[in-house]
């Protein structure tokens, strides 16, 4: 028994070997370099090994930090929000009202097909629709709503948030509708039989059966939207500025320390977030 | 099955064609003013309609090396996709058994898919500079795009995986089947369909990553990159037909997937036994 466990963890290893070398040499290592890192010095120029903190300390001690901080949130939470209440009910027509499975998966096939574009041109596609002179300012205008364009559509929050909502939505849809298609559906019958009414039925049925799906979305969401830092380059014209943006502006003026020290800051931040959403979730029995 | 639909049905179903339409009507609407004439500007109205913007893309000059981005892009994303699925495929097996440490390890794999890109950008790039290593996009550009299209390769296996029936294994071990005839004769064919999947997110994944490339690419840019320059200083709709050029193909790539996808699942269908069919 002993020795055929032991032969079990051998070939294991050996098939992850691969896996783990990637991740080794590409995830864990950059991580600790950039924890070492973070206590590095800077001149203009270059950087210089040294155990200080004078990262962290300026960093927390600056009051953008808390901003850009608070922006973050604010930009994850009204992100979350809406993607959840969208996708829960794109993924409820497509599990509860779509009745063939052919159906089911050509109009699933139909919300994933974006996911495997460019980003970076979905948030471009935006720019005729919400600009000054875009199709949303000028269909206000001929419809007498508006008389001035308005000038928050594009390179504002609200451009950001769409932009995340556009890109991340179908975060969300996929593994809410991969928890639904598993509902027992007998359960549903049976909540009828017994008098529920639809709205009922959605919340003391589906939603609670449908939670392990929703969290694994809301990881997805939450995560991407809080290490950002493209979309909110784009959508809001360089004048707002995330934790994302704050590496990044770090990394162009070769500020690698610094940059270091926020990057490790906001893991931590994230790891934090998700080992709290993963205590309602477990991902493994999920798959 | 001729129930009547309840009114929920006709809401959500609209509240869905609404969302189709969010999904795709930007892609759309730039798809449209790519085709502007010479003197148009990057919103409606159209003034005239001509390919003058799609010529500009092939004046070397005009939009810096956009055909050197993309091959090199195609390069990359097909070693990242064959990298994805051989790695994928032995890590699924790995994980079938529970081994010693196993548990870490999928957690590291949750953790590589969900830390911020720009931490890998940022380390990766710091390694190599420490090293003294040159950032080259086949070396550090490819293991970087790895940590991102890994994870959505092996949750796909596990899942694969969790719903694969061990009888058919046994069958083949009771007939005498070596470990790698079974692997070769009766695995690989059954989970043949889904390393289709696991090769399109490896292809597309990669073709359109940006973020883990920014920092790893050195100084040959892949498309995005260049495309993620082109959007601080472009602004002609050359920008668009470029973008509408990348999507449609972003397009036909998941169209040929789909078709291999599907085919082969006929194939196997038809080539397959009545064998556990029962005797109806």
């Amino acid at each position: 028994m002993q020795a055929e466990r032991k032969s079990e963890t051998l070939t294991g290893w050996l098939l992850a070997a691969p896996l783990t070398l990637v991740l080794l040499f590409f995830l864990i290592l950059p991580i600790a370099m950039i924890f070492v890192v973070s206590f590095w010095g800077a001149t203009e120029f270059s950087i210089y090994p040294a155990f200080q903190f004078d990262n962290y300390q300026f960093l927390f001690s600056s009051p953008v930090t808390y901003q850009v901080f608070a922006k973050t949130f604010m930009y994850a939470g009204v992100t979350w929000a809406c993607t959840l209440v969208i996708g829960f009910a794109v993924a409820h027509f497509l599990a509860f009202h779509v009745r063939s499975l052919t159906w089911q998966i050509a109009l699933f096939l139909l919300c994933t097909i974006p996911f495997w574009t460019s980003n970076i041109i979905r948030m471009i596609s935006w720019i005729p629709f919400l600009g000054r002179n875009g199709i949303a300012n000028s269909t206000l205008m001929e419809l007498g709503i508006i008389r001035e364009p308005l000038e928050w559509l594009l390179y504002s929050d609200f451009a950001v948030i769409l932009a995340f909502v556009h890109l991340y939505t179908l975060f969300m849809v996929v593994p809410i509708f991969n928890t639904m298609m598993r509902i027992d559906r007998s359960l549903i019958e049976a909540a009828r039989d017994n008098g529920a009414s639809g709205f009922q039925i959605l919340t003391n049925v589906i939603i609670p059966l449908t939670k392990p799906g929703i969290m694994i979305g809301s990881i997805f969401v939450v995560t991407l939207v809080m290490g950002d830092f493209v979309t909110v380059r784009i959508m809001s014209g360089s004048q707002s500025a995330n934790v994302g943006r704050l590496i990044s502006n770090d990394i162009g003026l070769l500020q690698y320390p610094s940059a270091a020290a926020t990057a490790m800051v906001l893991l931590a931040t994230v790891l934090i977030m998700i080992a709290i959403m993963l205590r309602f979730v477990n991902i493994r029995k999920e798959l | 099955m001729d129930e009547r639909r309840p009114r929920s049905f006709y809401l959500l179903a609209a509240f869905f064609a609404l969302f189709i339409l969010f999904l795709y009507g930007p892609t759309i609407t730039i798809g449209i003013l790519s085709f502007q004439g010479p003197e148009g500007g990057l919103t409606f109205p159209m003034r005239g309609v001509s390919t003058h913007w799609f010529e500009e893309l092939f004046r070397r000059q005009s939009v810096g090396d956009i055909w050197g981005a993309w091959r090199r892009s195609v390069v990359l994303g097909l070693m990242v996709m064959v990298a994805t699925v051989v790695v994928s495929v032995m890590g699924g097996l790995a994980f079938r058994k529970r081994f010693l440490g196993s548990g870490p390890l999928f957690y590291l794999i949750i953790t590589s898919l969900i830390i911020p890109s720009i931490l890998i950008s940022l380390g990766v790039g710091l390694i190599f500079s420490q090293l003294g290593w040159d950032v080259h996009w086949a070396t550090s550009g490819f293991g970087s795009q790895l940590t991102w299209t890994l994870p959505f390769g092996l949750l796909i296996m596990f899942a694969v995986f969790n719903r694969f029936d061990r009888a058919y294994e046994e069958a083949a071990r009771d007939q005498g089947a070596t470990a790698w005839q079974t692997a070769r004769h009766v695995v690989i064919p059954i989970i043949g369909s889904s390393l289709i999947g696991v090769a399109l997110f490896g292809f597309t994944l990669s073709y359109d990553e940006f973020a883990r490339t920014l920092l790893t690419a050195g100084s040959h840019n892949t498309l995005p990159l260049e495309i993620y320059g082109m959007t601080t200083n472009v602004t002609s709709p050359v920008i668009f037909a470029l973008g509408t050029l990348t999507t449609v193909f972003s397009f036909l790539i998941i169209a040929v997937f789909l078709i291999v996808a599907i085919t082969s699942q006929r194939r196997r269908a038809r080539r397959g036994s009545d064998a556990g069919q029962g005797m109806v």
